[in-house]
């Protein structure tokens, strides 16, 4: 069968649904996300990207890879290398093969990223499907983009095996069993109690305690220190923004799973919870804008006003989990 | 979000490509829209390049004036801080804040170079000066 390419709005879902998809198992993107209960939020101080606090939206790297496999009966074989070049071999082999296979890249040591987005991230997901005959380049299907992209033998070794936090060391998945359609009923119920039990998590930094300690934080930010206080807000929003999030820092594409699910279930509930979520998310790119005006100097920077903001997202998402959990 | 409210902005930063949302269409389902981009998201990534490329113009400067080594500059330009250097180059930061002095960055062993010239996707050569 040959493999077709399609858009997502993030790589790891967008993998994951493209891979099924092939496998013949047709799984959209958001019902990829919503059922490895891949939805979160997570204010992590300690974690620094260039000094930076880690704030995230989701679930970390592989969690939905990892999710999928047991409701859907899937079977996947992950390996590492040692050796670049033993990665490269192996990869081409199970191409030959007629595989698809998903890979951990480094977005920095990808040629086709534009360079405004090429940052030091290194659990991008993408997949292999092929060479071409006469360049000898891998075929890609990098889910974030609207066209397959191709990459030069060398560049994707390197953006396979870069270093650092998240180091992929050359990690390729690929599918060694037939997925099936999974008894709705009992998955999508379970994947939902297990996000609100994710959101629940009794620590500061996670779920809607998470995004309290985060208003905190911005709202002890100093007004007299403009360039620190910017760059600390701008990059709450571009964990929240930044391609490869659906907008609104995944809260809209949880949404459209849920919508999905109120239709296998019957379950018209879910779909008022769907509601909720959409104007949550709406909240979230508000958020967005108004730090956005802050850090053009376009309105006053004012963290505490911020700090508003995000407490009441946090009360909406409370409510928000309180009924999911209710509905589930 | 509705389907009609997509940014639609040409963000600049997302290099010609279009980016994937999820909003409402008029039946109410959510579905994927195509994005030329938001200036929210150009705005803060904007913000990030050039804090980045400040970083580096500001070492290259330093070193033009010798005050540091063309190390620091060229671990800028590649995106990277000392923790992150220190992580990819498995080299302690107290060791690689040294050769960001000149006198010692002159004296380092071709082995050393090519480890960080590696991890930054330079030559050698090019680790040795600024351009």
């Amino acid at each position: 069968m040959e493999f077709q390419h399609s858009q997502a709005s993030h790589c790891e879902s967008g993998v994951m649904s493209a891979m099924l998809r092939h496998q013949g198992l047709p799984i959209s993107e958001p019902m990829a996300f919503g059922l490895s209960s891949a939805l979160s939020f997570a204010y992590l101080p300690i974690v620094k990207i260039n000094g930076l606090p880690l704030v995230a939206y989701r679930m970390p790297p592989k969690f939905i890879i990892k999710g999928l496999q047991k409701p859907l009966g899937l079977k996947m074989r992950f390996e590492t290398f040692g050796k670049p070049e033993e990665g490269t071999r192996r990869l081409d082999e199970l191409l030959a093969a007629g595989h698809i296979v998903g890979m951990q890249t480094s977005v920095f040591w990808l040629p086709y990223m534009p360079e405004d987005l090429r940052f030091h991230f290194n659990a991008h997901n993408v997949l292999a499907y092929g060479r071409d005959a006469a360049s000898g380049d891998y075929l890609l299907s990098d889910p974030v983009f609207d066209t397959p992209m191709t990459c030069a033998p060398e560049a994707l070794q390197k953006a396979r095996f870069a270093k650092g936090a998240l180091a992929p060391k050359g990690l390729l998945y690929y599918a060694t069993g037939k997925p099936q359609t999974p008894d709705w009923s009992v998955v999508i119920p379970k994947a939902l109690k297990k996000t609100v039990r994710i959101m629940e998590t009794p620590l500061p930094i996670i779920g809607v305690r998470g995004i309290r300690s985060l208003a905190k934080a911005i709202e002890r930010l100093d007004a007299s220190a403009p360039a620190a206080s910017k760059m600390f807000i701008g990059q709450v929003v571009r964990m929240q923004e930044e391609i490869g999030t659906g907008g609104g820092g995944f809260r809209f594409i949880y949404a459209s799973f849920l919508q999905e699910a109120a239709e296998l279930l019957a379950r018209p509930r879910l779909n008022e919870l769907s509601e909720a979520l959409i104007e949550i998310g709406d909240e979230w790119r508000e958020f967005a804008l108004f730090a956005a005006r802050m850090i053009r100097d376009r309105e006053p920077l004012a963290p505490g006003k911020l700090a508003d903001q995000l407490r009441r997202i946090a009360e909406h998402e409370q409510a928000f989990f309180r009924d999911l959990k209710r509905a589930a | 979000m509705l389907d009609n409210e997509v940014p639609q902005e040409g963000n600049a930063t997302l290099g010609g490509h279009s980016k994937a949302v999820y909003a409402r269409g008029a039946d109410g389902k959510l579905h994927m829209v195509k994005s030329a981009g938001w200036e929210v998201e150009e705005i803060v990534t904007r913000q990030a390049v050039d804090d980045l490329n400040r970083l580096a113009a500001d070492a290259r400067q330093r070193v033009l004036a010798g005050q540091t080594s063309a190390l620091e500059y060229h671990m800028h330009k590649a995106r990277m801080d000392v923790p992150m250097l220190a992580q990819t180059t498995g080299l302690f930061q107290w060791r690689i804040r040294r050769h960001f002095r000149p006198d010692i960055f002159a004296g380092l062993s071709d082995a050393l170079l090519a480890r960080y010239a590696g991890v930054m996707g330079v030559s050698v050569e090019q680790l040795k000066k600024v351009d």
